[in-house]
């Protein structure tokens, strides 16, 4: 019954036997088939890299890079255009830090409770419940920010002047919450594959368990809870909905959250859903800030794989 | 793996006995903490379904099927266009993306060897895809298919599309629906002389079904949510028919939502309410369908 756990990552025992002495071409068929559904995934990569080349590259043809990433003016859709990133670049920054000053506490502080002092039962319970989150279309979490959130803020801001109808702050905070299931459920994973061996010293030494949790638990599942954390970057980067329905259409270089500002993926969805000739310029703008995305995205998720597999290392 | 299973509950349950009668109140303060984290989502979450459907109520009614979209006359304005371009699109996403994602997951987990180097890049490029922007791939849709392949921006470039987006959730849910199928049934089919691929079909396939199919809803219920690319793919036109076959125009619920939302009328606010209920109710049942699906036929080896 009890037959070895197989790594994930290896090939199973006695695959070599399996080579037969005449040649079996059904099989092969088969496998080559599966093989080509498996290469669509590449090909997706690579129609994403081919779509994104010839316009951005076009587009550079007439803007000058430095201008593009050094500019502070981002007017595309006007009549005199001007192509400088910086506020459509620092409404995302600012955006993204609003959002993960929301999620990274409170989706940290979820994972330890479900990790550490959750009985199996209230955590069957409590961890699909925080996931519904992560399922509710964010075209509604855009709809409850605009609609709920920023009233609410309005009404009840305690200093000066409360925020605008389209703000960025409300944007972030409804944002984070979206994420806080991702950062919950990836740091709970980390801190469930820390072994129990290091916890039973720490209690032996006589810590109790907030101890354990924050100086043994956490420390030891610092790459995967770093690594959730860069992917909750790389979500609150690439949002669209929410700052497009949210955070109002223009793009401004200002970094006070309760004025209406404009992200990459904002700027992308509001040219996007225009009507813009293909032949004309402003249709290429949009390929220039996709590949812009795609590139920090790129990293981003790189970046976090890396440090999954990191601690995938280190205790199995 | 067995002594640690073993020696792990007792060990585990020490300490709270140990904890004793003593008050501790940096104890009993970081527990409140905790535990107010996790009530911060969930009391959002609360708010959010209430907040909706109080706004959706007046408008919550067979208006709101039977009608097709007004843009002057919020009181006679329905989805229902909207609701049949969701059925339509995702029916043909479903169509595109599971086979695909099924075999991609079969390969990677029976035949792929993970020391080859085109393996290794296929299981990196997945996981890179499953975290890329979604409106990239509306970049990807308006591009590459509906300019470059002169597609259109019609069901089948959306279809196209939003099955790219969830093949890698697929892919990953059906991998790992694949692994928890214990080695001792593969071995024991090939012993009995079955190909390969025979004990793939016969033995894996049928064990992995439940787990497939969970995966499979909660990728299709995120097709049904998503609304950025389909920005990008000329969804947001307003569209006063059902789409009839691949080639028809469209819309779908999320971006007929963001259209209302687009309003400044009080009136079209309550109908977006009203649309968002009935999406949210959807993705309620399909994942009331999944999480019963897995409790239901999911095997424990």
């Amino acid at each position: 019954m009890s037959s070895p756990p197989r790594p994930p990552s290896a090939a199973p025992p006695g695959r070599q036997s399996l080579r037969r002495t005449r040649p079996c071409y059904g099989e092969r068929v088969i496998q080559a088939l599966l093989l080509l559904a498996a290469l669509v995934s590449v090909a997706t990569t690579a129609g994403i890299v081919v779509s994104l080349i010839p316009p951005t590259a076009e587009f550079f043809g007439r803007v000058d890079v430095g201008a593009f990433l050094g500019g502070t003016e981002w007017t595309a859709l006007f009549t005199k255009p001007e192509y400088g990133v910086l506020p459509l670049l620092g409404a995302t920054l600012l955006i993204t830090v609003i959002a993960l000053l929301v999620a990274i506490p409170v989706g940290l502080g979820a994972a330890i409770y479900l990790s550490e002092y959750a009985s199996p039962r209230v955590r069957q319970v409590l961890k699909p419940a925080l996931e519904v989150l992560a399922g509710v279309p964010t075209v509604v979490y855009g709809f409850f920010a605009l609609s709920f959130v920023t009233p609410l803020l309005q009404d009840h801001w305690p200093f000066g002047e409360g925020p605008d109808f389209n703000n960025a702050l409300s944007a972030g905070i409804v944002m984070g919450v979206m994420i806080i299931p991702t950062i919950a459920s990836l740091s709970e994973d980390a801190m469930a594959a820390v072994p129990g061996a290091l916890r039973d010293g720490a209690y032996a030494l006589g810590s109790g368990k907030r101890i354990v949790s924050v100086r043994v638990v956490v420390p030891a599942a610092l790459s995967g809870i770093v690594a959730a954390c860069v992917l909750g970057i790389s979500r609150a980067i690439g949002e669209t909905m929410i700052v497009a329905i949210a955070s109002g259409n223009r793009a401004t270089l200002s970094f006070n959250p309760l004025d209406a500002m404009q992200t990459m993926t904002g700027f992308i969805a509001q040219a996007g859903s225009g009507d813009i000739p293909v032949q004309s310029f402003e249709y290429k703008t949009i390929f220039a800030v996709g590949a812009l995305l795609f590139v920090i995205t790129f990293v981003m998720n790189m970046l976090s794989i890396r440090l999954v597999r990191k601690y995938r290392e280190v205790y199995e | 793996m067995t002594d640690i299973r073993v020696t792990e509950p007792p060990a585990r349950a020490a300490p709270r006995k140990l904890a004793g009668p003593r008050f501790r109140p940096g104890e009993t303060a970081f527990r409140t903490l905790l535990l107010c984290c996790l009530a911060v989502g969930i009391i959002f979450l609360g708010v959010l379904l209430t907040y909706v459907l109080v706004e959706a109520w007046p408008r919550l009614d067979s208006r709101l099927w039977n009608n097709f979209p007004s843009i002057r006359r919020p009181e006679r304005a329905g989805a229902q266009s909207a609701i049949f371009g969701t059925i339509w699109v995702v029916a043909f996403t479903a169509l595109f993306c599971l086979p695909t994602g099924v075999m991609a997951a079969i390969y990677l987990e029976e035949y792929a060897d993970p020391n080859r180097w085109y393996n290794r890049l296929i299981e990196l490029n997945i996981q890179n895809l499953a975290a890329v922007p979604s409106i990239i791939y509306g970049i990807l849709g308006l591009g590459l298919l509906a300019r470059q392949l002169s597609l259109g921006t019609t069901v089948l470039t959306a279809a196209l599309t939003l099955s790219l987006l969830v093949m890698p959730v697929v892919i990953i849910a059906s991998r790992e629906a694949i692994r928890a199928v214990p080695q001792s049934i593969r071995q024991a089919s090939l012993a009995l002389g079955a190909t390969q691929w025979q004990t793939i079909r016969r033995q894996v396939l049928p064990a992995a079904v439940p787990g497939i199919a969970t995966g499979s809803i909660l990728a299709l219920s995120r097709a049904i949510g998503e609304a950025a690319p389909l920005l990008l793919l000329g969804a947001v036109t307003y569209v006063a028919f059902n789409p009839e076959g691949l080639e028809s125009a469209y819309t779908v619920l999320p971006i007929q939502i963001f259209g209302w939302i687009s309003q400044s009328r009080e009136e079209f606010h309550h109908l977006a309410a009203a649309a968002i209920v009935i999406l949210l109710a959807i993705l309620l049942l399909m994942n009331a369908a999944a999480i019963w699906l897995r409790n239901r036929f999911s095997k424990r080896w």
